[in-house]
């Protein structure tokens, strides 16, 4: 049985869908990276699938409520937490809000923040932490909500390398464990080690593994002008210019 | 011996020591709530909803009815114009609001300049912590021992919003209804808290001492129960003051808690003076990982 099943989605915000005509599945384990210009529509499919924002059309079958993990630019600085207190924020997801954390939750937390290999900055200002650093305490914040869905928005983008292998092995173990991730991504190269790519430009541009479906046709559909193809000793690369903008659809 | 019959003499009478109980018992609370208030950026709608209240407190006193009661209906009322005032986009949220509140503040003072009004102006604006009642006392121990439990219950989740709104939505919090719960609580402490400190001055009290030590405390906790803290020192202060200088005992208390929050605004951090040369190194806690 699929983890998650997409069928002829249509989203917007009042007006015309910003995005129309997806359809796809994942199965328990599988990683599917979102493909997409700014304003493709990788945020709106998100926000369906986080429940934020009801569809226009079609119909989204998975679980009611996944783990997400957002940008790190959404997140207050100056608010004086740890990462231990960004990863317990996780447990409120388990209800009894009204509470201070139990051991239980305490546990859950610290085990989170060492999956991700930030147990040695526990104690750490989140404001403090490096960008690679501050993702990783958002990844364990969702890692705490033991979620069978996944939703990572650019989990990797601008993270230095350290943080980028940490959260890949992460990636790796959830796999194992039968969870489904959808992580939404500008980087065209990493979306090959994924299970399946969806690419979006409005609609659905293109789903499947990524040998079949990162091709110069389909990335030229996906990202327009914003796609170039650099060659390096022969070999043949796209990269996409990302204009990052806030109020990215 | 001298020093400290200096300092006690303020509460050697009753009325001393009921106005440090009603500033202590405000000030515990409002210096808790203020960290929130500040960190939602709320300081702008508190000042609002403080100035709005002035008619029903001037309404009260002309029907003889508890300050109270004037002040929740003036608070409800003036909570409600301004939300609609804030609403009209083609002059702006602030702008609308800046109208509503001098709106409200001129039709309290036309209604406490009206032959059949007690003159009681000076102390709805400014308080008067010397003059309490005992049901004043009662409200603002009520409001210590309700507010704080709610804030003990509303921590985690309002601690998740302020930190990331969006990514404590879909652990299942509902921010909007937080705000709401922010605001109520607000609106409580501004209507017992202004019985003290009056319409105009009762502001300090919820923000002062969260900008004294907002940049100093380690946690949200910590930041509350040492705004807690030292609005209940500034208050006692201003209190001393009060007797010994012969000031006004609202004003007193509003201006030591604004000196509070300037001189927290102005000492250096922790991290600051840890960072200036010829400062003495500290042993980190843990061992720090390498960066990345």
């Amino acid at each position: 049985m699929s983890a998650l099943r997409v069928e002829g989605l249509s989203a917007g915000y009042g007006g015309p869908p910003v995005l129309r005509d997806v359809s796809f599945e994942a199965e328990p384990g599988e990683t599917v990276c979102v493909l997409g210009p700014n304003g493709g529509g990788k945020t709106t499919l998100f926000r369906v699938l986080l429940g934020e924002l009801e569809p226009q059309a079609g119909r989204v079958a998975g679980p009611s409520r996944p783990a997400y993990v957002a940008q790190t630019e959404r997140t207050r600085l100056d608010f004086p937490v740890s990462a231990l207190d960004v990863a317990l924020m996780g447990t409120l997801a388990r209800g009894r809000w009204w509470l201070p954390p139990r051991g239980a939750d305490r546990s859950a937390a610290a085990a989170a923040l060492e999956r991700v290999g930030l147990a040695d900055r526990a104690d750490t200002r989140f404001g403090e932490l490096s960008g690679g650093q501050r993702q990783r305490a958002l990844l364990a914040r969702a890692l705490v909500q033991d979620a069978r869905l996944l939703l990572l928005d650019e989990p990797l983008s601008g993270v230095d390398p350290a943080s980028a292998a940490s959260i890949a092995g992460v990636f790796e173990e959830l796999r194992a464990e039968g969870r489904t991730l959808l992580v939404s991504s500008h980087d065209v190269e990493s979306a090959r080690t994924f299970d399946s790519v969806l690419c979006l430009h409005g609609r659905q541009v293109a789903f499947g593994p990524p040998a079949e479906v990162l091709d110069r046709s389909t990335l030229e559909a996906t990202y327009g002008s914003e796609m170039i193809v650099l060659e390096e000793g022969g070999a043949k690369r796209a990269v996409t210019v990302h204009h990052h903008e806030h109020g990215d659809h | 011996m001298e020093v400290l019959d200096f300092l006690l003499e303020p509460v050697q009478s009753g009325i001393g020591r009921r106005a440090l109980l009603e500033i202590a018992l405000i000030g515990a609370f409002c210096g808790a709530l203020g960290f929130w208030v500040v960190t939602e950026r709320l300081a702008y709608s508190a000042e609002s909803l403080a100035h709005g209240l002035l008619p029903g407190l001037v309404l009260a006193t002309i029907a003889g009815a508890p300050l109270l009661l004037g002040a929740a209906g003036g608070a409800l009322a003036a909570a409600a114009l301004l939300a609609l005032a804030a609403r009209d986009e083609r002059i702006g949220a602030d702008a609308g609001t800046a109208v509503a509140v001098t709106g409200l503040v001129g039709l309290g003072a036309l209604l406490a300049f009206t032959p059949e009004s007690p003159t009681r102006l000076e102390e709805l604006l400014f308080g008067d912590p010397l003059g309490v009642t005992d049901g004043d006392l009662i409200a603002a121990a009520l409001l210590l021992a309700a507010g704080g439990a709610a804030l003990a219950a509303l921590h985690r989740p309002l601690a998740a919003v302020a930190f990331d709104s969006a990514g404590a939505a879909q652990l299942g919090v509902r921010p909007a209804l937080l705000r709401l719960a922010l605001l109520a609580l607000l609106a409580l402490a501004v209507a017992v808290a202004v019985q003290g400190l009056g319409a105009l001055l009762v502001l300090a009290v919820l923000v002062a001492p969260p900008v004294a030590v907002r940049r100093h405390a380690g946690t949200p906790g910590r930041a509350m129960l040492a705004g807690a803290a030292l609005a209940v020192l500034a208050g006692a202060v201003g209190i001393g003051v009060s007797f010994h200088a012969g000031s006004a005992a609202g004003a007193s208390v509003a201006l030591a808690l604004c000196a509070a929050a300037a001189l927290g605004a102005a000492l250096p951090t922790r991290a600051r003076r840890a960072a200036r040369p010829g400062a003495p190194a500290r042993a980190p806690r843990r061992t720090p990982a390498a960066p990345g």
